[in-house]
């Protein structure tokens, strides 16, 4: 969707809107495209395309506001969407915290950030997706193993436009690749995601979830118990990644944050410092929020400390402060969360953390983690697709995999060695900036069967 | 729609396909909640396109659009089919289907009082009324509600002839009231967590539930939690309440039943199976008293996995998954079926809207009554029982779980004596299900909804089944969430 067919869209409901009386409209606009090839079993079996947009459309009466959304971008269905919003508007309960919509002076200059978009990336074949796929297959097969995995590529355009002026517009193209090897007993797992579906190396991947696999075949069974472990990044990503959505000033003004409450001086270890920074070269997504507002960089955490909270533009004029644009689209009942996590790392490679281990328990990727208790964050989940017993600063064979209820307060104040922060994509937390950690005393409470 | 869906069929034929199916779909959605007494999430929205899938050259291809014109499906078309020749590049054997008729049906799922008819002043009313209850308690730091309606309108044809109009709506509604206290955060929710309960139903879902009369009492337990005791760590007689139950059943019997997982089709994402093809009415999944179907038939009552025919034009069927304790059935699609014999699909194949593609999913997988009464169930001398899920996991092989109640109380002779805070129990599989000893009667048997299970790449997000009453089970490990 270009900038002109955004504008032209939003002058359609503009004018729909004026005609009912409406001033105030806020239209977001989203196109998307995106293939994924999914393969098992060493084939290909599953291998899609979609594309697909959205027309959102928020009205303000006074204090009343509501949304309504429709795929449909004629004039007609605009128009008809523009009426929708405005009659879910005139019953909506009124809201005296319900701020105007900002003009671009208030939404703030966008911050420079790296380009997004790679044109070759949005033109992805199925052949090249196909072939690169056939390879990796091959390079596990060769090692005995059996593959499954995507390879997703894709673009997206997202607009923000309202009737104060304000104008954003972002593209942004994604490319993914994740491989598992299966073994008669054991299996090894292996992801990355970019701007660029160049930046991949599908063949790498598909070597290390193969070496995953067979470095840990015949599993033993290790009692379960406090343990050192050496957290891969996707492992940290998906288990450190839980907690973001409680970095918000409207979560700890419900009182359902485990912020809520804590007494100020240090919460984590002194090695722990957390940004988020939509500006970094491994991050991803748009540069402005919900309802429009430049991202700011934020310190969330420095030197175990909580420094800066995620405020919308609500609770920004609650505490009387500027929104660091961390909102979502209202009207919400959620406010803000940073979406640009980066966990500044240390300068130890993963070699090294695990040479520095005497016993202790190599974890390559945590899974279906779900939180068990909500103010400790007490996080439950299982350890799979690779898990090694460290002996004497080295993997010497695979583990039946774990349960483990570990609450991540804790765990950030036993991380002792960290590498440096690399971009991590796992399946339980949005792509993040994170190391590789080592940690003390990781709880592991049940060992399955495989 | 129809004139859509033909249209689009007629262009995968054209491009020499083997086989094709179109759906065409118009999904509609109302969502209101609210929070603190203010109005949360108002919303409305809809979506319209195609998905059409091909097998060309032996191997599956699919593209779904949001483009209806003749030129936009013709498009789609032409991507599908060149999609599914890529996938012949990395493919092992060509796609066969275990054979099914040609149907030609129009279904419209039961709705007694239709959602979207309803003013939203009065589901708003509704809503603040039990968010205004909610408050009344000092203690509730948080009250939340929430109702969503939906109603889809699918258009399925297919090479085979197959012409299918179905309408289904569903609704949704619950609320939740949290209490934050000293360093513990605590909730409760009716009519069961995550947003309530949700059914093929219309606007009657939400008056049988009757939310008001139940806001005060589900205020007084959220702050009541903070001064329960912690649940202890043990080896405990364990009783679970039906909705906690209906959750048991989704992770431990419907997951591990998805024959496309069982052969490895999730082994990237959602995961395999500990079912493994040879134990198939050789494993002894349950003690004798378990009796558990698959049935996504209007008979089974109004699920999230009823329906008439499924995505790929099957029609809605009833299997035994586990019978007197023994595994007798898988969940199954037209590809896999033959795999284990099958000379038809079991119908289980279902996508989330109009740009996904079907995948076999949970239809409504649910624990068959037992004959006892509630206070038989009750029926021991120490034990403990557990109410309305907080958290869920399980391992990707369907082994281990662990789940966490939002409360619990001690049972002593048959009563409740004392309540107890943030509940834990785990277990494994067939462990598990092998030490169930009592399941209540169908007096006390619901139909819960789940209506955020997620499977596939891109991830699809379903709403499926689960009928449950109360039961008890041996010897079950209580309190590992909070183990040291």
């Amino acid at each position: 969707m270009t900038r002109a067919e955004c504008q032209r869209i939003f002058d359609v409901a503009q004018r729909a809107a004026r005609s009912a009386g409406m001033d105030d409209v806020e239209l977001l606009l989203d196109a998307h495209s995106s293939a994924l090839t999914r393969f098992a079993n060493n084939a290909i079996h599953q291998n899609v395309a979609e594309r697909d947009r959205m027309v959102s459309v928020r009205v303000l009466m006074g204090s009343r506001t509501a949304r309504a959304t429709t795929n449909l971008v004629d004039d007609d269905s605009i128009r008809r969407v523009v009426e929708e919003a405005i009659a879910l508007t005139k019953v909506a309960e009124p809201n005296d915290e319900l701020l105007p919509l900002p003009s671009s002076a208030e939404a703030g200059e966008i911050p420079r950030h790296p380009s997004r978009f790679d044109a070759a990336t949005a033109e992805t074949t199925p052949e090249r997706r196909a072939l690169a796929v056939k390879d990796a297959i091959a390079i596990v097969e060769s090692s005995g193993a059996t593959a499954a995995g995507i390879f997703e590529t894709g673009a997206a355009t997202e607009a923000l436009l309202n009737s104060r002026g304000l104008f954003r517009y972002h593209e942004e193209t994604s490319a993914r690749f994740s491989i598992t090897a299966t073994a008669t007993d054991s299996s090894g797992w292996a992801k990355a995601s970019a701007v660029s579906a160049a930046a991949i190396d599908a063949g790498a991947l598909a070597r290390n979830a193969s070496e995953k696999a067979r470095l840990s075949a015949s599993p033993r069974e290790s009692a379960p118990g406090r343990y050192t472990v050496v957290l891969e990044p996707a492992a940290v990503l998906d288990l450190v990644g839980q907690i973001f959505g409680d970095f918000s000033a409207t979560a700890i003004h419900d009182q359902r944050s485990f912020l809520t409450g804590r007494p100020e001086g240090p919460l984590f270890g002194p090695n722990i410092t957390i940004d988020d920074d939509v500006r970094h070269p491994l991050q991803s997504g748009a540069p402005f929020d919900g309802e429009g507002v430049a991202r700011q960089s934020l310190c969330l955490v420095e030197g175990g400390v909580i420094r800066q909270i995620p405020h919308a533009r609500g609770s920004a004029r609650r505490a009387g402060i500027a929104p660091t644009g961390h909102g979502f689209p209202l009207p919400n009942e959620t406010g803000e969360m940073p979406l640009n996590v980066v966990i500044v790392g240390g300068e130890t490679s993963l070699e090294q953390m695990i040479a520095a281990v005497d016993h202790g328990i190599l974890v390559t990727r945590l899974w279906y983690i779900r939180e068990v208790d909500p103010f400790e964050k007490i996080m439950t989940g299982m350890t799979r697709d690779g898990t090694f017993l460290i002996e004497g600063g080295r993997p010497v064979c695979g583990l039946r995999n774990f349960r483990f209820n570990q609450s991540v307060v804790e765990l950030l104040r036993k991380v002792i060695a960290m590498g440096p922060a690399v971009r991590a994509s796992g399946e339980e937390a949005m792509d993040m900036a994170v190391p590789a950690m080592t940690v003390e005393d990781f709880n592991f409470t049940e060992v399955t069967r495989f | 729609m129809k004139d859509v869906a033909l249209r689009a069929l007629d262009a995968a034929l054209a491009q020499g396909v083997t086989y094709a199916d179109v759906r065409v779909e118009h999904i509609l959605e109302r969502s209101l909640g609210t929070k603190n007494g203010q109005t949360g999430r108002l919303g409305s929205s809809e979506s319209t396109g195609a998905g059409i899938r091909v097998v060309a050259e032996g191997a599956w291809g699919f593209a779904a659009t949001d483009n209806l014109s003749a030129a936009g499906l013709s498009t789609a078309a032409e991507q599908a089919v060149a999609i599914a020749k890529a996938s012949a590049l990395a493919a092992k054997a060509a796609v066969r289907l275990a054979p099914e008729d040609k149907h030609e049906c129009v279904w419209v799922s039961p709705c007694v009082i239709d959602p979207f008819a309803v003013p939203i002043e009065e589901q708003l009313g509704l809503l603040l009324a039990v968010d205004t209850e909610l408050r009344q308690n000092p203690g509730v730091t948080l009250a939340e509600t929430n109702m969503t309606f939906v109603r889809t309108r699918q258009i399925l044809v297919s090479s085979l002839g197959s012409v299918i109009d179905q309408t289904r709506t569903t609704s949704q509604a619950g609320f939740e009231a949290w209490a934050f206290k000293g360093s513990e955060i605590q909730k409760r929710s009716y009519p069961t967590s995550f947003g309530g309960q949700a059914q093929l139903k219309g606007y009657e879902l939400v008056r049988e539930l009757a939310l008001l009369e139940h806001a005060s009492r589900v205020a007084e337990e959220a702050v009541a939690l903070h001064s329960a005791d912690q649940c202890p760590e043990g080896v405990f007689p364990l009783i679970l309440d039906s909705s906690q139950l209906a959750l048991q059943i989704h992770e431990s019997i419907g997951h591990p039943i998805e024959l496309d997982r069982v052969l490895g089709s999730e082994a990237n994402y959602a995961g395999m199976s500990f079912l493994t093809v040879d134990k198939l009415n050789t494993l002894r999944y349950g003690s004798d008293i378990v009796n558990a179907v698959a049935d996504a038939r209007l008979d089974h009552g109004p699920g999230l996995g009823t329906f008439a025919f499924d995505d790929e034009g099957v029609p809605a069927q009833r299997i035994d998954v586990i019978r007197d304790g023994q595994f007798t059935g898988y969940l199954a699609s037209r590809e896999t079926a033959p795999v284990i014999s099958l000379t038809r699909s079991n119908g289980a194949m279902r996508a989330a809207g109009w740009s996904r593609l079907p995948l076999i999913r949970m239809t409504n997988v649910s624990l068959l009554p037992g004959p006892h009464t509630l206070d038989e169930v009750f029926d021991i001398d120490h034990g403990i029982y557990m109410e309305t899920n907080r958290s869920w996991s399980i391992d990707d092989k369907r082994y281990n779980f662990q789940f966490g109640c939002e409360i619990g109380w001690e049972i002593r002779n048959g009563k409740r004596a004392r309540m107890l805070r943030n509940p834990t129990y785990s277990g494994i599989t067939t462990e598990f299900w092998n030490s169930c000893e009592r399941i209540a009667n169908r007096d006390n048997w619901t139909l819960w909804g789940v209506p955020n299970c997620g499977k596939g790449q891109p991830e699809q997000v379903m709403g499926t089944g689960h009928g449950a009453s109360p039961a008890r089970f041996r010897k079950v490990r209580v309190g590992g969430g909070y183990g040291k």
